[in-house]
């Protein structure tokens, strides 16, 4: 744990208990004894973990064979909460989806909470204890972590950063280069639930029943894809920002291979088309944050979709199209009746229409 | 799996596909006018699908597109007064004004917010009785009733911190303007089905007979276009003229009388410039006398301003339907939805934006 904003104002003060803090005070992220206090009353009782009781300034973690996959992402969503989950655990599923996407198991997360003066101290109990739960989901520990505290109106809450590092085991060997002709894409489930879920309550929508967001940790899906079949998986993603489109055109480029996807098989609730319908979104760009789209060898497609169908995160998997020769780096789409058209990458974000 | 039923809608789609192919003897231009009906065109692929007999001129119904430079300065100047909340739709925001967009403004610290409605608008300025806030009030007789509306229930919560920017076009205009091009192409019409939802479609009846052409009266959907598209080459190669109406799920032929009364009530018929085409004689709307103190311009004195269209864009040509996106030597290349020369390479609805997202795929090939 290392702290370098060190306010000597606040180093002689005498810390009542945090729950007589109703608020984060510029202090809490001082490195003194508030910070002391936040620690072990919140943070370290929360993610209770051998790694973290040291109280270190790092984790020290021993590794199994293989690969290390590193990765990291910081997390600003507003709402902090919302249907379906919250910055806390959308923070540890965020991180642990792209450690599977690299074919890794987790192995131990980061937490670095940015928080602004005056964030309610219960808000942020909630949110840790959302974390908590979503680690301990996962069976991943958080390892090691940071607490900031800027000045009131210098930040939006509370932002967090995770890192995670992970294994991956012998045999597994994921790159979107290893995308050929004749693979299919498997995509496993139904698209764009956050992105809109996020949308409506940022906006105010008034839908017809919350639209929850898919947010979800997709390593044991991923893992048990991998165990079945090792290196005839040859992409996997998890279509977040930008969504199934932007993660698919991304294949193609980096593969030179063409990708062509079925619109009728592109699975999505019927309230989420109607909020897309609605607002002039087009859901193969709207994040998923619980979703993976996995390009595997052909002989193995079948039952690698039946397998996905077993598990409780795959349930409306999908054969969504194929890796083709013809027109590489391009995604195309069949449309529903025939038509054929390019799925292009967004130039920004989508705006929603006029009429 | 889901969705698989949308098969029915592919086997409807073949069986019109077969009709346009056994009817459509001779070649006929056809001119869609929404440009939500162009990006249905071309997204759904039936620009592909149709045979080579029939062309389509795709319309200049995108209110992005046509909204004059100088107004998009105007609200880029009023966006940048610190007193100001401005709204707008989504798809305004990246529209290019002479310098830079809307999207910029809030980059440097203007307030810019995106609204789903005008009457948000509104609730914002009930919110923020200390701050300005200007809704940008673009589009056809679709929006024209919320954004009356949105007038009208300021006044009645006198509210004096409410206001538009208004820059609205009128339809039925600019296909007596299309036909009376010399260079008129277009020998049928497929009517903006959202537009007929409000108006109806009875003034559209004397252009169709001025003219002897047939209008229908089209829907969004895929297989609505296709049935429009087949309905008026059938009334084309039998020579009938007159309007017809596909969309009869939302229109009407009188439409929604009581939307059209509140437009009525608040605004009133004005000549208006359209982006790329010039002016047009009774095109647009604008508030009436006793509505002006809601008017943005008014307001807010943001100086006299000129605006210069870059000389590479071919945007007129393209939203009168002379010239299709592809022909033009910048599109794709000083042109792109990054940075975009003209509207109609910004919007949702922009033919440019429509060729640009989903029909590249020659050009990929090559």
């Amino acid at each position: 744990m290392s702290d370098e904003r060190g306010d000597p104002a606040f180093g002689a003060a005498c810390p009542l208990p945090l729950a007589d803090y109703p608020a984060v005070q510029l202090a809490h992220g001082g490195g003194g004894r508030l910070t002391q206090r936040l620690i072990a009353e919140l943070l370290a009782p929360a993610f209770d973990n051998p790694l973290l009781a040291t109280l270190h300034d790092g984790a020290v973690l021993d590794l199994p064979a293989g690969r290390l996959a590193f990765t990291t992402d910081s997390y600003v969503v507003r709402p902090l909460v919302f249907p379906g989950g919250d910055i806390g655990s959308l923070a540890v599923h965020g991180t642990v989806n792209d450690l599977a996407m690299c074919g890794a198991r987790p192995l131990a997360l980061s937490c670095g909470l940015i928080l602004e003066e005056g964030f309610p101290m219960a808000t942020l109990r909630a949110l840790i204890g959302s974390m908590r739960d979503a680690a301990a989901r996962v069976g991943v520990p958080v390892a090691t972590g940071d607490t900031k505290v800027v000045d009131r109106g210098k930040g939006d809450g509370l932002y967090v950063n995770t890192a995670g590092i992970g294994v991956v085991p012998q045999g597994v060997e994921i790159a979107p280069t290893r995308a050929r002709p004749g693979d299919v894409v498997l995509l496993s489930g139904p698209i764009a639930a956050h992105g809109v879920a996020i949308l409506s309550v940022r906006e105010g929508l008034e839908l017809d029943g919350p639209i929850v967001s898919d947010s979800a940790p997709l390593h044991d899906l991923v893992a048990r894809l991998l165990e079945r079949f090792g290196d005839r998986v040859h992409v996997l993603r998890d279509p977040t920002r930008g969504g199934v489109a932007s993660a698919l055109h991304e294949i193609a480029g980096a593969a030179g291979v063409g990708i062509r996807i079925e619109e009728t098989r592109i699975p999505i609730e019927e309230s989420v088309r109607g909020a897309c319908e609605i607002l002039g979104l087009d859901p193969l760009y709207v994040a998923n944050e619980g979703r993976a789209l996995a390009l595997v060898a052909r002989e193995t497609a079948e039952e690698a979709l039946d397998l996905w169908r077993g598990h409780e995160l795959g349930r409306g998997a999908v054969a969504l199209g194929e890796v083709v020769a013809d027109h590489p780096g391009a995604v195309t789409l069949r449309s529903s009746i025939g038509g054929l058209r390019v799925v292009d990458l967004l130039s920004g974000e989508q705006l929603p229409r006029i009429c | 799996m889901r969705f698989v039923d949308e098969y029915r809608g592919g086997e409807e789609a073949a069986r019109l596909l077969a009709a346009i192919r056994r009817d459509a003897v001779h070649p006929w231009s056809l001119m869609e006018v929404c440009g939500g009906q162009t990006h249905t065109l071309i997204r759904s692929g039936i620009d592909r699908l149709l045979p080579e007999t029939i062309s389509l001129i795709h319309g200049p119904g995108c209110p992005v597109c046509v909204t004059p430079l100088e107004l998009i300065d105007r609200a880029l100047a009023i966006a940048r007064l610190p007193e100001v909340i401005f709204t707008s739709f989504g798809d305004m925001l990246r529209v290019p004004g002479s310098t830079t967009d809307l999207l910029a403004v809030k980059a440097d610290g203007g307030d810019v917010r995106m609204v789903y409605s005008p009457l948000d608008a509104v609730k914002l300025a009930q919110k923020h009785p200390e701050r300005q806030v200007v809704f940008f009030a673009v589009g056809f007789e679709t929006t024209a009733p919320a954004n009356a509306m949105a007038v009208w229930q300021a006044r009645q919560l006198g509210l004096d911190n409410f206001s538009i920017l208004c820059s609205h076009v009128l339809v039925p205009p600019a296909m007596e303007a299309i036909l009376a091009s010399p260079d008129n192409r277009v020998q049928g019409f497929l009517a903006a089905g959202h537009v007929c939802a409000v108006m109806g479609y009875r003034e559209y009846e004397p252009i169709a007979e001025r003219h002897r052409i047939p209008i229908t009266v089209t829907g969004f959907e895929p297989l609505d276009l296709l049935e429009g598209i087949h309905r008026t080459v059938c009334a084309l190669e039998q020579g009938r003229h007159g309007v017809e109406n596909q969309y009869v799920r939302a229109v009407t032929r009188d439409g929604s009388l009581p939307a059209q009364a509140r437009v009525a009530e608040v605004f009133e018929v004005c000549d208006r410039k359209w982006r790329g085409i010039g002016t047009i004689p009774a095109s647009g709307l604008a508030l009436r006398p006793e509505w002006r103190a809601f008017d943005a311009e008014r307001r807010f004195e943001v100086g006299a301003l000129t605006a210069e269209e870059s000389p590479l864009c071919i945007a007129g040509d393209v939203l009168r339907g002379r010239r299709k996106p592809h022909e033009c030597t910048a599109f794709g290349r000083q042109c792109t939805p990054e940075r975009p020369l003209g509207a109609p390479m910004v919007s949702n609805e922009g033919a440019c934006a429509a060729y640009y997202r989903y029909g590249r795929l020659e050009e990929t090939r090559r």
